[in-house]
């Protein structure tokens, strides 16, 4: 096994366990901490049936969005829904045999990256051309839409230009997996397509991707407009009872 | 009044207010006045600095995000999309690019990644991190005191992040460290030694509402009282304090106390919490706004009535209809002593506090109200929805009953209504530019600029429709609007009460 080898293998690893401990550790974070008072951004629904088709709507429609600026809706939309298609394809990866759903949307991933691109570099040249966008962002900003397109770019590469070793590729995707550890193909492109994979899974938890997360927690977006039924009361607020009734 | 020393802006052609170019440090000279020694020391808070004060702010900054699964969140999450940068009406005013709710959160959120996450400790410059140094505490109290806390970009965030909630916090820290807002604090103190904001005192209160019984009584020739303290009466009416004796106000009061005798309800006012407004909601200080909510819940005990409605004011419902029961048990399902008490006591055929517009509308629908419509022709009515009613409560038990209502209400009794353009009205509600611990002399080029979109579109239904009266049903709403509809040249009387125009129809049974 080469020294290539073994150091994408780390990465990886290392990267998966600071992606997926982080998110949790931030989602119990976010979940242990209370809502004291009851905030939701009213007309609310009045039942938690009702918050989920809101949330629903929001997430998957991304429904505030669309009502407050059809351009970030636009490029956002097509940005989020494309790379969603795009993950799904890359199921086939991970998995022997290959699901049927997976290998159904392989045509369809292959084009969303498009949408995903024309999406990321819409959203982009805001940060550029509307002053008001301008003066929020931050360097970190630019970076992570870099990164982004980076990640999509060289897949792009991959898929429409100068085809990597799938097989070998997938043996060694399917050995991180199963611990049975396969070579990498030193190809520059998806060695380049890996390694921003990693990073952007190293600082998922530690950035302004908490916003994935986040909007389930959103007081203002997952309570119930019920204050006059059910009395909401936070730990510390029930201390504050006992203290001084 | 001061000299002016700033421009009003130019009314629009239409009900569009034109996002401007951002214009940095346009409003960077705007600073309420500080709170002096007394309130702060009743309230618990100094005064000044203290050498420490930057290790108390990020002390206490952390005890807020403990405490406030919203303030957590709404610091990671958000993208700088800029989806809410065109939706303060303060930006829309002032083109200062702080006044975009995003901007004013980055106040804090910079402070808040310096100190909180780990790119801002590592590489502050790379994800706008900051120390947290006089200067922004400086722009913080400029800026957390430019903001009405009236959620409307908490509506057009994909995540809803409420800057509300952020400015609540801010100024709770700003108070902590020793600067405090005067205006804010002094009526903090009032409300709570005296029993209103206005610190006027029960036996002046007595008088006041005698005199408006006989003026009444001259006017309509029926005896329509305004009980105070009656021990057993059907209803506790808390009512924001400006309704005694503030123009056009008193025109509500004397609407409530017309349903009231028409119904034959025995309803009572009470001297110990005669003020329904909570400004505890503004500094963001959970136990200031328990303990001055607490009145209530000891005045209902105390007179034993069977059902609390609350009058016309924005966050005053807020703090009535989502918090009470939260604070003080006045509402249904908790299990402590008071709610226990409070739930044997109260009449639980009805919602519990109940806004006087769902009173009133209850009795329209069932015929026990009669209207004279007519007597309100010579006005032409829009109605103008405040943000706290719009954006943070609800009334009747449909979602949107907050918009329905008061309109219905309107419509039952007056026979000219038109609505404002459909992006200034409802959820989408533009502030009257004064809420949120705004309503002072010191701010009012930030409240005179912060007024223009609704000034457009209210401008938008006189020129399209003649409109010469705006009801809401807020006292803040109706105090600011009455200040600063003539830097507009509009009439300052346009402005009124839904139980104004109650009132002017109502036929006395
Ligand atoms: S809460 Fe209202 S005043 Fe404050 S930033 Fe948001 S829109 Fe502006
Ligand atoms: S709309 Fe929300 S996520 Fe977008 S910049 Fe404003 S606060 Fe941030």
């Amino acid at each position: 096994m080469t020294t290539l080898t073994v150091f994408y293998i780390g990465l990886f690893y290392i990267a998966a366990i600071i992606f997926f401990g982080g998110l949790a550790y931030r989602i119990y974070e976010y979940s242990r901490t209370p809502a004291p008072l009851n905030i939701p951004t009213t007309p609310a629904p009045t039942t938690a049936g009702g918050v989920v088709v809101r949330m629903a709507r929001e997430v998957v429609l991304f429904e505030s969005l669309f009502k407050s600026n059809k351009w970030i809706w636009v490029f956002g939309w097509l940005f989020h829904v494309g790379m969603a298609v795009v993950l799904l394809r890359h199921f086939r990866y991970f998995q022997e045999p290959v699901w049927f759903w997976v290998e159904f949307i392989q045509p369809y991933g292959k084009y969303a990256s498009f949408a995903m691109v024309a999406g990321l570099a819409g959203l982009w040249a805001r940060r550029f051309m509307v002053d008001r966008v301008r003066y929020i962002s931050t360097p970190s900003d630019h970076l992570m839409l870099a990164l982004l397109l980076g990640i999509a770019l060289s897949g792009m590469m991959m898929t429409f230009v100068a085809h990597t070793d799938i097989v070998a590729l997938k043996a060694f995707a399917l050995g991180l997996l199963t611990f049975d550890w396969h070579p990498l193909p030193a190809d520059p492109v998806l060695l380049a397509h890996l390694t921003l994979v990693a990073v952007l899974m190293i600082i998922f938890p530690v950035s302004k991707l908490l916003h994935a997360p986040g909007i389930f927690f959103s007081p203002s977006r997952n309570q119930v407009d019920n204050p006059r039924d059910r009395r909401h009361i936070a730990p510390w607020a029930q201390a504050l009872e006992r203290d001084n009734a | 009044m001061a000299k002016i020393e700033f421009e009003v802006p130019a009314l629009a052609e239409d009900s569009y207010t034109e996002v401007p170019a951002i214009k940095p440090g346009a409003m960077s000279h705007l600073k309420s006045f500080i709170a002096p020694q007394a309130p702060q020391e009743f309230l618990g808070y100094p005064w000044d600095l203290a050498p420490d004060w930057k290790e108390r702010a990020i002390g206490r900054m952390g005890e807020h995000l403990k405490k406030y699964r919203g303030l957590r969140v709404f610091m990671d999450a958000c993208v700088h999309c800029g989806a809410c940068t065109d939706k303060c009406h303060y930006y829309l005013g002032t083109s200062d690019p702080n006044n975009m709710p995003v901007a004013r959160q980055e106040l804090m959120r910079k402070v808040y990644r310096r100190y909180f996450t780990l790119g801002g400790k590592i590489a502050p410059w790379l994800v706008g991190a900051e120390d947290l140094t006089k200067e922004t505490l400086d722009k913080w109290y400029s800026y957390y005191h430019q903001c009405s806390e009236c959620r409307r970009c908490s509506v057009f965030c994909p995540y809803g992040i409420d800057t509300a909630e952020i400015t609540m916090a801010g100024r709770e820290i700003l108070n902590y460290v020793g600067m405090g807002q005067k205006y804010s604090s002094e009526i903090l103190g009032k409300v709570q030694k005296i029993g209103n904001n206005l610190g006027l005192p029960g036996p002046a209160l007595e008088d006041t509402l005698l005199g408006m019984e006989e003026d009444m009584e001259d006017e309509t020739g029926v005896p329509v009282k305004i009980p105070l303290d009656v021990k057993g009466a059907e209803v506790l009416l808390v009512t924001p304090s400006a309704d005694f004796f503030s123009e056009p106000h008193v025109e509500s009061l004397i609407g409530y106390a017309k349903v009231f005798h028409s119904l034959g309800v025995s309803w009572t006012l009470s001297s110990h919490a005669s003020e329904a407004g909570n400004f505890g909601l503004f500094n963001g200080n959970y136990e200031t706004m328990r303990k001055v909510a607490m009145r209530i819940r000891d005045a209902a005990l105390e007179l034993g009535v069977k059902r609390i409605i609350v009058g016309e004011c924005g966050h005053a419902w807020r703090v009535a209809y989502a918090f009470w029961n939260t604070l003080t048990g006045i509402g249904y399902g908790g299990d402590d002593k008071f709610s226990q008490m409070l739930q044997k006591q109260l009449d639980d055929r009805y919602p519990q506090p109940s806004h006087i517009c769902e009173f009133t509308w209850e009795h329209i629908q069932n015929g026990a109200l009669k209207f004279d419509k007519e007597a309100n022709d010579h006005r032409i009515i829009t109605y103008h929805d405040s943000c706290n009613v719009a954006r943070a409560s609800r009334m009747g038990n449909m979602p949107g009953g907050q918009f329905i209502i008061p309109r219905s209400i309107i419509k039952a009794v007056a026979n000219n209504f038109y609505d404002m353009a459909p992006d200034t009205v409802f959820e989408s509600t533009f502030c009257c530019g004064g809420g949120g611990g705004m309503l002072t002399d010191d701010l009012i080029e930030a409240r005179v600029k912060g007024a223009l979109p609704r000034m457009n579109a209210l401008n938008d239904v006189v020129q399209k429709h003649d409109v010469n009266f705006m009801a809401t049903i807020c006292a803040i709403c109706k105090a600011q609007f009455t200040k600063v509809l003539p830097f507009y040249k509009f009439d300052m009387s346009m402005v009124g009460g839904v139980h104004q125009l109650v009132g002017t129809a109502i036929k006395l049974g």
